[in-house]
């Protein structure tokens, strides 16, 4: 683990891959360090933010660093969602030929496997997968959609997700849903906050 | 209630924002430049947090329905009320069936209204800023946008003027190194700190695009996506840095070389395209 400086009011907290950052996430939200205001999971990094008024980054990463083994290595309870989905999204050929197994396999790889949110970004309730079958490693499209529908699932970089909403995008699009990924009157308001399993139901 | 006329380029409601949603893919968005909001919020005796009006380069007409006070703060324009000229940095107060009209700011990019009482626009996840990439808060202000004035104050104006910052001959921002100051090439920080930095008119409110000395990456690697902050230099293949501003990405795949001090994000926020920023690296 290594404290990165990350200007006066936030640390970088790098770890070794991804199921780390993920246990790490859990441990912070569950032993706040003072002052905290965010904590941002990706790939491999924790983002710890806290207000200058009430602390500052030394005593933040003391608090980080003196996480127990304990602490960091606790297995978070999870939820499990499951997304009903229809497999014919616009790329589920490019995505068959990409990975050379046919579209009945991609479906059935994608909706066998448990996946679990390991961090939202890109826009609010957008949430990166991770945890499915490494076969399915696509890339991005080299050309991304000026419009990519709401409820759309996609593939890229090993990751899955769906589209809270209509917006822009270089996923490759294997199928839609219509379960309501973002929704401001609920709380949380994402239906897939980070730690949440993951199945996707063909429909 | 506040009746807009005309919005000017870009109006948007603010406040300080919405910590604490960050994991969901919410940015904190607020303010733009949060000193000068929260100053004008202690002018009409309100809340530091209460919400007012985020106006981009002046050109703002509203009509006000009902007496209150207001005070202008940030970027100083030449502001009229019922055809008076007020001055900035100070209460002013308002009647019924008011004209208040801005013209281009002199100096500095966003101009703050704090009205007495606070804008109530509904509440999103403890805030009511409009936050433009995330689509989050009210809709950018409009002509014909009717904004209701709330009644949450924190006791009764008592500063009749306060000083109008003057602007410093060159802009100095204070950094520091870090998180991604290795991926970069070994004179990349000596670059940062070494010549003025340009901002180019691709500027908004997600961050301020920089147009300089290239910061070269040591090595074509691709970062694996991380957290971004308020105030971040974060430099893609092309070498030229955008630093953050409120409504910026939650998380970002280009390495930030360094971060501008919090309480100077501000500062950048009022830079107008064309205008030069230094950096000065701590250790």
């Amino acid at each position: 683990m290594r404290i990165l400086p990350a200007g006066d009011a936030a640390v970088l907290v790098e770890v070794a891959d991804l199921a780390e950052a993920g246990r790490l996430y859990a441990a912070l939200r569950r032993n706040p360090p003072p002052g905290r205001l965010d904590l941002v999971p990706a790939t491999r990094t924790v983002l710890v933010t806290f207000d200058l008024g009430r602390t500052d980054p030394d005593a933040v990463a003391a608090a980080i660093r003196g996480l127990t083994p304990a602490d960091r290595d606790a297995a978070a309870p999870a939820d499990l969602v499951e997304i009903p989905t229809r497999y014919d999204g616009p790329d589920l050929a490019e995505v068959a030929t990409l990975t050379g197994l046919t579209e009945d396999e991609v479906v059935r790889r994608h909706g066998g496997a448990e996946w679990t949110v390991a961090f939202c970004g890109f826009a609010p309730g957008f949430a990166y997968l991770t945890g499915g079958d490494p076969a399915l490693r696509v890339p991005r499209r080299e050309t991304p959609r000026t419009a990519v529908p709401a409820g759309s699932v996609g593939l890229a970089d090993g990751f899955t997700g769906a589209y809270p909403r209509r917006m822009p995008g270089g996923w490759q699009l294997i199928g839609r849903t219509d379960a309501v990924l973002w929704d401001l009157d609920r709380d949380p308001p994402a239906l897939l906050p980070p730690g949440t399993r993951v199945r996707f139901e063909p429909a | 209630m506040i009746e807009v006329l005309r919005p000017g380029p870009l109006t948007t409601v603010q406040d300080l924002g919405r910590p604490g949603y960050a994991h969901l893919g919410v940015g904190r968005s607020g303010a733009a430049d949060r000193a000068s909001l929260r100053l004008a919020n202690r002018l009409v005796g309100n809340p530091e947090g209460a919400a007012g009006l985020e106006i981009t380069l002046g050109g703002f007409v509203a009509r006000f329905s009902a007496r209150t006070v207001v005070a202008l703060t940030g970027a100083p324009v030449p502001a009229r009320l019922a055809g008076r000229t007020v001055a900035p940095y100070g209460p002013v107060e308002v009647r019924p069936g008011d004209e208040l009209a801005l013209g281009p700011p002199d100096r500095g990019t966003r101009t703050y209204v704090a009205v007495r009482g606070g804008l109530d626009v509904p509440v999103r996840f403890g805030s009511r800023s409009t936050d433009l990439l995330g689509g989050l808060g009210p809709p950018a202000v409009e002509a014909g946008t009717w904004l209701p004035i709330g009644t949450e104050t924190a006791g009764f104006p008592t500063v009749d003027l306060a000083p109008v910052p003057q602007p410093p001959a060159e802009l100095v921002l204070p950094v520091r190194a870090g998180p991604r100051a290795d991926w970069f090439a070994a004179d990349a920080l000596e670059l940062l700190a070494g010549q003025p930095y340009e901002v180019t008119p691709a500027t908004n409110r997600v961050g301020v695009r920089l147009a300089g000395p290239p910061l070269r990456h040591a090595a074509a690697r691709e970062l694996p996506t991380e957290g971004l902050v308020e105030g971040a230099l974060q430099v893609p293949p092309d070498g030229q840095p955008i630093l953050m501003l409120a409504d910026h990405p939650v998380t970002g795949g280009y390495p930030v070389i360094a971060v501008v001090d919090a309480a100077a994000v501000g500062l950048a926020a009022q830079a107008r395209p064309g205008s030069r920023i230094r950096f000065r690296v701590r250790g």
